[in-house]
């Protein structure tokens, strides 16, 4: 068999000393960019991405891809912690971790999502190494009408996202879309609501966005409302981590299905992890028995997320390794990386540099075990950080934030963005809006507009474009069946209420 | 708002004063370039390339920073705006004259602003098509744009973005419009390219030869006056029988306007070593580019270059109607 062959060659590359060693360094500071707020993938490899030109391309491509896929692990631990994203892509995992978190379950929070993002990068990874060219060939086939399609299921079945009020709810994934037509148009280059700054003209960067909105909002409500000793300690021992039974019963599934998720907006360009773990979370609120539970510590909501987020950021290489095209800045980087060392990026790739290739691969395997190695150890050493005292942990994590927003382009108006985005999030949460809808529609909206303008302009204005090519007509097929579930469910449960309301209005809740 | 210009001119001339007493041992401390990109891609390799070998040459560390954002309009921006002591530059490419028409304002002029150290490289472009596109020569891709005119889908990967230019230079060159799909970056318009939802596409060799060569983007000619040694078997447009269809991204170090004399020359003959440096030659051969040569690496060439494209690009960017801004 050729596989074993080569992941042969791929092992005995991974595995030797400088590599394994640059592997472990780039899970170790993904790890730890992952658990600062603010501080994102992004600009963590781009300041080290000058390391790159001392190092072998192999060693260099597995630095900093360790950065990547770790920074999802480590990204979960503030999310449940503080309710604050270390990343964008783990911002719905606060919906359920930080209630959990509160309940005192953090360390089977933290454990559990380690387990589904190992999970979520094994199936990932398997995905990579047996499927990667036919996936990307088949990837290629999704033009700017089947995105399109993709978004709008995505946004159907997202709209059950958050609790509460459906019109907040649907107010903010407006307010998300707006702020996600602020800067240039890319089709015309007029300016829209920019306002005169040139800085604008470039768009809403995410991280100052999520920074602002769950970060510096919840920083601002945590002052409000500290109570010394709210984190009992008992919550923090190693016996604490233990999931029951009911936890490793309903975990299960939502990996899989995260997993799967995650996979599949991974190979997609354009698409990512963030995509992926809202998808995932949307997905499995509207497969449970019981939706309310989600928002109030289901371990669903954050076991299909953090799967997803890492199924994507393993196969999110498949584009980048089997097509040489970077389906994100971030991926750009690492192929920078390797043009640095004259090695063209693309479809030879995997047969004229297999070491290369298959020593990636194999890197990622140990990445991942490494990085099961180094968080559940560190779980516990994670929770105590809630033992800072605020008055020392917030200004920390607001210096993150700064620092974070501000490496990205070296811009100070991105700091300034968040401070904004922190005050309107603080009202928000004074007046009870939730903020993850306002995410979905922030990460949703351009796409969808980008890629409706794009179907129109290819299409020359037919609106069948839409039904006429065959993958997009499914997934619009699909969203249409969504809907008349969602209708008819809530018909069948308003009948219900109704019937169990009639005999004994009183007594029905 | 001249005057407030020339006056700031003046204060910075006169707050930088102490440190020109020392033009003659610079460079003293380490020197940042700003690339107005993100990290990783062609611009910043380029820079990357040529501030190691540079920091070589004048002892001293150069620190590569990134500026990105409206086009590299800010990255200049800043460094229009910087002490012009020497320790702080910019590379930029062909975007520095672009800009002067596609933003309608700007926080700098490429004319006054900046003096000029040199030309770095120009890089050469090629007209790609889709794999299945019927079409073999240049000839055949003109002949299908005219038949097909708007119903041809010209993927960019923005605007102002040098596939953007070259597209334009193009339909003015076969003088017929094609429909123009702007993409955000060049990785998913090759993307939509190689999957067959446009059909052409001119952008930098640095993006394109890979695809090229595994065959899975048809190429039909390059857009300078030689052919590229990585692309052996792609006819110049020359070659090709079109006029008028050259258009190279050209990159150029510049410092802020103040800088003194001795030092920009001490900057300029210091790119010409980098320029001829045999790591500097092999890795640009492989980003499908050569150095400038010597004679083009000095502040003359540039500002030259600098005027001649500003000239250029006007009318085509004026008469094609778009601006960034």
């Amino acid at each position: 068999m050729d596989i074993f062959s080569n992941i042969a060659i791929g092992l005995e590359t991974a595995l030797s000393w400088n590599n394994l060693f640059y592997c472990f360094l780039g899970v170790f500071l993904g790890t730890l960019v992952g658990v600062i707020p603010g501080i994102g993938v992004l600009s963590a490899i781009s300041m080290l991405f000058p390391i790159t030109f001392y190092l072998d391309p192999t060693t260099a491509l597995i630095m900093l891809a360790g950065i990547w896929y770790g920074t999802s692990y480590g990204g979960n631990t503030a999310s449940i912690l503080l309710n604050i994203p270390g990343t964008p892509a783990n911002a719905v995992t606060c919906l359920d971790g930080y209630p959990m978190a509160r309940q005192g379950r953090g360390g089977v929070a933290l454990l559990m999502t380690t387990v589904a993002s190992f999970t979520g990068s094994t199936i990932g990874i398997l995905l990579l190494m047996l499927f990667a060219p036919t996936i990307a060939k088949y990837a290629l086939s999704f033009g700017s009408a089947e995105y399109f399609a993709l978004m709008v299921l995505g946004l159907v079945a997202a709209s059950t996202i958050s609790d509460g009020s459906a019109v907040k709810g649907l107010a903010m994934v407006v307010l998300g879309i707006m702020f996600g037509t602020v800067g240039a148009d890319i089709y015309t280059g007029t300016p829209r609501f920019s306002f005169g700054v040139l800085e604008l003209t470039d768009a809403i960067s995410l991280i100052a966005l999520a920074m602002g909105i769950f970060g510096v909002a919840e920083v601002i409500a945590s002052v409000r409302n500290v109570h010394p000793g709210d984190i009992d300690r008992e919550s923090v021992t190693f016996r604490a981590m233990k999931p029951t039974k009911d936890d490793m019963r309903r975990s299960w599934f939502p990996m899989l299905r995260g997993s799967s998720i995650g996979a599949f907006f991974g190979t997609l360009p354009g698409t990512g992890p963030s995509v992926a773990a809202f998808m995932a979370y949307a997905m499995e609120k509207r497969v449970a028995r019981e939706p309310k539970r989600f928002g109030k510590g289901a371990i669903e909501g954050i076991m299909a997320p953090e799967s997803a987020n890492n199924s994507a950021d393993q196969t999110s290489f498949i584009p980048t390794l089997s097509l040489g095209i970077p389906g994100s800045p971030t991926m750009a980087l690492m192929l920078g990386a390797l043009m640095i060392h004259g090695i063209a990026p693309g479809p030879s790739l995997m047969t004229d540099q297999p070491s290369l290739f298959w020593g990636l691969i194999m890197s990622f395997w140990i990445g991942n075990v490494l990085l099961v190695i180094l968080n559940v150890p560190l779980i516990g050493v994670w929770v105590r950080l809630l033992m800072i005292p605020y008055h020392l942990l917030f200004p920390a994590v607001l210096m993150f934030i700064c620092i974070g927003t501000y490496s990205v382009n070296n811009s100070s108006f991105e700091v300034w963005l968040v401070v904004f985005f922190g005050f309107l999030g603080y009202s928000m949460r004074i007046f009870d809006f939730p903020a993850a809808p306002l995410l979905l529609g922030f990460v949703l909206g351009p796409m969808m507009e980008e890629h409706f303008r794009r179907a129109m302009l290819l299409s020359r204005g037919n609106f069948s474009t839409f039904i006429d090519r065959p993958i997009s007509a499914v997934v619009m097929a699909l969203t249409a069946m969504l809907l008349v579930w969602g209708v008819w469910s809530a018909l069948k449960q308003r009948k219900r209420s109704r019937a169990n309301l009639a005999p004994d209005p009183a007594g029905a809740s | 708002m001249k005057t407030l210009a020339a006056s700031l001119t003046l204060a910075t001339a006169l707050a930088v004063m102490p440190q020109m007493a020392g033009a003659q041992d610079y460079p003293t401390q380490p020197i940042t370039i700003v690339v107005p990109f993100t990290a990783g891609g062609p611009t910043d390799t380029v820079t990357r390339l040529v501030a190691q070998a540079m920091s070589a040459d004048l002892g001293q560390q150069i620190v590569v920073e990134n500026v990105g954002g409206a086009g590299g309009t800010l990255g200049a921006g800043r460094v229009a705006q910087a002490q012009p002591d020497g320790y702080t530059l910019l590379l930029h490419h062909i975007g520095m004259a672009t800009s002067a028409t596609l933003y309608r304002e700007l926080p700098f002029n490429a004319l006054e602003d900046f003096e000029y150290v040199g030309l770095v490289t120009e890089v050469p472009m090629v007209m790609v098509g889709r794999p299945d596109l019927e079409a073999e020569t240049l000839e055949d891709v003109i002949n299908f744009v005219r038949e097909g005119g708007e119903d041809v889908m010209y993927a960019n990967a923005g605007i102002g973005a040098a596939s953007h230019l070259c597209g334009l230079l193009f339909m003015e060159a076969i003088d017929t419009q094609m429909t123009t799909i702007p993409y955000q970056g060049t990785g998913p318009a090759v993307t939509d390219l190689m999957g067959g939802q446009v059909d052409l596409m001119c952008d930098q060799t640095t993006n394109t030869t890979p695809q090229i060569n595994e065959g899975s983007i048809k190429a039909f000619a390059v857009t300078v006056p030689e052919r590229v040694e990585s692309l052996p078997d792609v006819p110049t447009g020359a070659e090709a029988g079109i006029d008028g269809f050259e258009v190279s991204i050209w990159h150029g170090v510049y410092a802020p306007k103040g800088t003194p004399e001795e030092i920009v020359q001490r900057l300029s003959q210091s790119l010409q070593v980098a320029l001829a440096d045999e790591t500097v030659i092999a890795r640009f051969g492989d980003l499908g580019t050569v150095p400038s040569p010597a004679e083009d690496a000095t502040p003359e060439a540039l500002q030259a270059k600098v005027q001649s494209e500003i000239d250029l690009w006007r009318p085509i960017i004026e008469a094609a109607g778009v601006y960034a801004n």
